[in-house]
């Protein structure tokens, strides 16, 4: 990091990062996972709290919550679930079933598309809480609101929360780490993994020090609600925890909020004042104990994860694996594709580019036949139409899902013209406009333009751009 | 009237062989109800209405020659801690007054498909904390056999409806002895199957670890009927064990011959001596109708009321967080959300159960979890592996089931600690989650019932309904 | 004697177990409390080291539920029953100091 903090100074970050688990129903109870739908509709004795209501633990909820756990390399344990008690509204038995001593998944890693290795500290199921709306007061902000309304849905659905160690130095590999978790959680199929609605959410740890000294204090980050805030939200506690160390004031620990509007941190609460949770084993609940069997069942379901494919993609392209190109296509799931471009005998470089333009609308598996963009590669290759000319034909193939780029070709009279041809052009042009061809001749770039133009017109845009600049750029000398 | 059977039994075999009708039987019953509870305030509410209707069906079914069930026309109490669907359940707490649960308890849902009858829902100790049944926000249940004496607790309702006749059978629930000890004092047969039998689920927590649902009845024979309907594996409870339910009643019928019977000789003292006589009689009797009795030793048994007073008031601070005003129940109102919780606890509550609540948080909060809650932990261990020794030599253990026989009402609610005193010998075996049952076995003091207390390993039941029906058999032939 | 809990260790406690107690109150809770607590001396005079604490009755493990939708509660039936209720939501006054 550059100028954030001064030489000799680090900032030091771990992340919580929350995920919703996407099962068809609660982690303890069969009323429906479903956001979105009217408040407290999704509710049963289990999510209520109502007395007598017992908790039963959804398979799906382990299975995904071991996903995770094999994705991010963990060591999958025998484990126990704890109750974490405090009161508060939105939180029905006044105990959130956690995990605590003994979480499922521990001891892990992520690598960023950087390089660089991030420590996975836990990864452990839990359940969410409700939603409370605040009425009244300004902005339906917590303090000064008259009263607040509870909504039950969210209750009882699977979380995994995933503790990173504190290896993150800056917050572009903050960023990065969300990210690349966020790719990994689609890819696998745990989570749908929306910040903005909140099934993912992020809790950021930070604190400053100079290099060589041990950690300083460090305050939790809370209301981080995307990637781009998250990011802000450390820089500007970073530097607000430098500034006060530097004049002369000491850092408490304590949990601030972001408020992304004003681009700052508030404090919510001190350490002091926090609860004591009185963790104690559920008495409700056995041990979960998954069995090696059990394990490789679900390390079967386990996809090639986004860092493999996007090596796999480049490789198989060319392409810079640090690249957006290659990262887009992963991302969108469109990687499979691309190399299925190749596997029917297309020029799979030119796939990736295809598909990369061709394909932003539909962030899946596109449905057009491989083979037809196989064989525009391959014209465009071969100069039987210029890229331009692809581009048209591409366009066509998916709005029509589909086509015969070849016949396409010719029913837009796209041929080629082969080089001789364009060099007739190009005189033309340059009698044309002698002065522009001074000017291009004279290292005015932006000349050459004119002339480009002036040969596509002639060509009736038949001939390859890339040919007529070679010519031009040949002719100066 | 139609003479109607004194027994659960007798009453499905009348029902079922039209005998008498499931109508006449409830009536009967409600006509108790009416003439004795006004003394014993055994109920919290007589379910009337609900119970004509059910008995009305289970007619029709048998007039139309349709299938009914084991249980058909048996009129039951419930204890008021089990949820039953737009009934109101109060756990005897001004907190839950008025509350009637959208759902039913499995044991209830078991019940009705059993033909059962639900009449009312009988008083208990606020949250089944207790052993007197005074700690009721409904006022305290009388024992109908001396109404200047409690019926013991914290099921006192259920116990003493079931001696009074107004129920032949009744669901207690047993944390730490809430079923055998008032059993005991009412002359009642009471049991506590093994921890995961019988499902909790809609049973209102107290301590988790600890609850279990059982009867009482009048005879060894109905408590068995009762405990195989009930008991059987339940997916909505995690703690309720898969494995199928024996003969129960055979059992009871079987004999004792062969069986070894364990007599704890370090046993802690505090019985009262007329108790101690019935037990030895009781070891007596068992020996002469062919059982062998072998000593054995409990050494750990001094530290169980220690433990369980710290890990039942652990487990019930956490479920009784629940009671908040939030979503249900009572609620005062307050300025903040804060002020509400402490102000609707504090005027919902009654004196014991809070002082449980401030127990169980003291020995949960930080820098206490290790030097209490940690090492209550360990003490049951103890008394489980001083257990698993004992078993491995006799195939039950008897003792006591309550010190004393029934004791005067204030004799003990200001002092804790002596309250606490009266489950020492049933608190083990919650421990350990084992079954027990108490049987009525001669009189003690006062020429009040004494209870003898059966106990046998996890799922044991079998053993433990042999021994029960014996004692039954020799109690009724002395 | 020393009381093993204090009248400020009853106090706390209460305010963490949410029970608004009085102060009068505090004195007769604290001297009860203390009386139970005391007996716990018998326990700190054993050697728990070796004893593994037991947590369940019964041995159980992967006690699970498949991933299948049951009924949902009738959410008027369940407001219905609410001390406060307002647009299909539980109604509480305003949330202050408590924050999460
Ligand atoms: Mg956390
Ligand atoms: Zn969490």
């Amino acid at each position: 990091m550059s100028t954030l903090l001064p030489e000799g100074w680090e900032l030091i970050c771990g992340l919580e990062v929350h995920v919703e688990l996407a099962t068809k129903t609660k982690l303890f109870s069969g009323s429906p996972n479903r956001f979105g739908d009217e408040p407290n509709t999704n509710i049963d004795p289990v999510t209520l709290g109502l007395p007598g209501a017992l908790p039963v633990l959804n398979e799906q909820a382990v299975e995904l919550a071991m996903r995770i756990g094999l994705a991010l390399n963990c060591t999958i344990q025998p484990c126990t679930f704890h109750r974490k008690n405090y009161f508060y509204p939105d939180m029905p038995k006044a105990y959130q079933i956690s995990q605590y001593d003994q979480p499922l998944n521990i001891d892990g890693f992520l690598d960023l598309p950087s390089g660089v290795r991030i420590g996975v500290e836990r990864a452990h199921l839990e359940e969410d809480t409700g939603k409370s709306t605040h009425i009244g007061g300004a902005t339906g902000r917590i303090h000064g609101s008259e009263y607040s309304l509870i909504d039950f849905n969210r209750a009882g659905v699977p979380l995994v929360e995933i503790v990173s160690r504190p290896d993150i130095r800056s917050a572009e590999d903050a960023r990065q780490y969300v990210a690349e978790l966020r790719a990994i959680l689609l890819a696998i199929g745990a989570s749908d993994a929306k910040m903005e609605e909140g099934s993912m959410r992020c809790d950021a740890n930070v604190s400053v020090h100079r290099v060589g000294t041990p950690f300083g204090t460090r305050c939790e980050i809370k209301n981080v609600n995307s990637i781009r805030a998250l990011g802000r939200a450390i820089e500007y506690e970073a530097r607000r925890q430098y500034d006060v160390i530097d004049s002369g004031g000491t850092i408490r620990q304590e949990t601030r909020h972001w408020d992304d509007a004003e681009g700052r941190t508030h404090t919510l609460r001190t350490k002091e004042d926090a609860d004591d949770y009185r963790y104690f084993l559920e008495p409700d609940l056995v041990p979960l104990v998954p069995s090696d069997e059990w394990i490789s069942r679900v390390r079967a379901n386990v996809p090639m994860l986004p860092a493999a494919r996007r090596t796999r993609l480049a490789d198989a392209t060319g392409a810079d694996v640090q690249g957006e190109a290659v990262s887009v296509i992963v991302e969108r799931g469109q990687d499979d594709y691309v190399l299925s471009v190749g596997e029917v005998g297309g020029d799979v470089a030119r796939g990736l580019v295809y598909v990369q333009q061709a394909f932003s609308e539909e962030p899946s598996t596109p449905r057009i036949p491989a083979k037809d963009i196989a064989a525009l590669t391959l014209m465009e290759r071969d100069s039987k139409v210029t890229s331009t000319q692809a581009k048209t034909v591409l366009a066509d193939i998916v709005a029509n899902g589909g086509g015969d780029p070849a016949a396409i070709a010719a029913a837009k009279g796209f041929e080629a013209i082969d080089t001789s041809e364009v060099e007739g052009f190009v005189d033309q042009a340059i009698a044309a406009d002698p002065d522009a061809w001074a000017k291009f001749c004279n290292g005015e770039q932006k000349a050459m333009g004119a002339l480009v133009g002036l040969v596509m017109k002639a060509s009736k845009g038949k001939a390859d751009g890339k040919v007529v600049t070679a010519i031009l750029n040949s002719r100066r000398g | 009237m139609a003479n109607i059977p004194a027994t659960a039994a007798g009453i499905a075999d009348a029902v079922q062989s039209k005998e008498v009708s499931a109508t006449e039987v409830v009536e009967h019953h409600l006509n108790v109800i009416a003439q004795r509870d006004g003394d014993i305030n055994a109920f919290n509410l007589v379910t009337s209405e609900h119970a004509r209707a059910a008995a009305l069906r289970i007619d029709n079914a048998i007039a139309s020659g349709a299938a009914v069930g084991p249980l058909a026309g048996v009129p039951i109490a419930i204890k008021d801690n089990m949820c039953t669907r737009g009934i109101p359940t109060t756990c005897s707490s001004h907190i839950l007054e008025g509350w009637k649960p959208p759902y039913d308890a499995t044991v209830i849902t078991t019940l009705g498909a059993a033909g059962a009858v639900m009449v009312g829902k009988t008083n208990l100790d606020e949250f089944a904390m207790g052993s007197s049944t005074e700690n009721s926000a409904f006022g305290p249940t009388r024992n109908p056999l001396d109404t200047s004496r409690v019926p013991g607790g914290s099921s006192g309702g259920s116990a003493a409806a079931v001696a009074a006749g107004l129920a032949p059978v009744s669901l207690g629930s047993d944390t730490g002895g809430s079923i055998r000890q008032p059993a005991a004092l009412c002359g009642v047969v009471g049991v506590k199957p093994t921890y995961g039998r019988v499902s909790r689920y809609g049973l209102v927590a107290f301590a988790s670890s600890l609850d279990q649902i059982g009867p009482f009845a009048t005879t060894v024979d109905d408590a068995a009927l009762i405990t195989e309907v009930i008991a059987g594996h339940d997916p909505k409870d995690s703690t309720s064990i898969p494995q199928p339910v024996p003969s129960l009643r055979a059992a009871a019928r079987e004999g004792v011959q062969g069986m070894r019977i364990g007599r704890v000789t370090d046993l802690p003292e505090g019985a009262e001596p007329e108790v101690a006589a019935r037990l030895n009689e009781a070891f007596a009797a068992l020996e002469s109708v062919g059982a062998r009795i072998v000593d054995v030793t409990l050494p750990s048994l001094s530290y169980a009321l220690t433990a369980y007073y710290l890990i039942a008031p652990a487990e019930a601070s956490s479920n009784l967080a629940r009671y908040d005003g939030v979503r249900y129940g009572m609620r005062t109102s307050a300025a903040d959300t804060n002020a509400m919780y402490g102000a609707t606890r504090a005027a919902g509550f009654g004196d014991e159960v809070k002082r449980r609540i401030m127990l169980g948080t003291y020995a949960l909060s930080a820098g206490y979890y290790d030097a209490y809650y940690g090492k209550a932990l360990k003490v049951r261990r103890l008394i489980s592996d001083d257990f698993d020794r004992a078993y491995a030599q006799a195939d039950v253990v008897l003792m006591p089931t309550s010190p004393m026989v029934a004791f005067p009402f204030g004799d003990k609610v200001d002092d804790p600690m002596s309250m606490y005193l009266c489950d020492i010998y049933t608190i083990p075996t919650n421990l350990a989650g084992h079954p027990a049952m108490s049987v009525p076995f001669g009189t003690g003091a006062h020429g009040l019932p004494v209870g003898v207390q059966v106990l046998a390993p996890a799922l044991g039941e079998v053993a433990m309904f042999r021994v029960g029906g014996a004692l039954e058999a020799a109690g009724a032939a002395r | 004697m020393t009381f093993p809990i204090s009248a400020e260790d009853v106090a706390k406690v209460a305010r963490l177990a949410r029970l608004d107690i009085a102060d009068s109150d505090i004195t007769h809770f604290t001297e009860q409390l203390a009386k139970v607590m005391d007996h716990f001396r018998d326990v700190d005079a054993l050697d728990l080291s070796a004893v593994q604490p037991m947590t369940q009755p019964y041995p159980l493990v992967n006690v699970l539920r498949a991933d299948e939708e049951q009924p949902c509660l009738d959410r008027d039936e369940v407001l219905a029953a609410a001390p406060a209720a307002e647009d299909g939501r539980f109604r509480v006054p305003p949330i202050i100091g408590l924050v999460e």
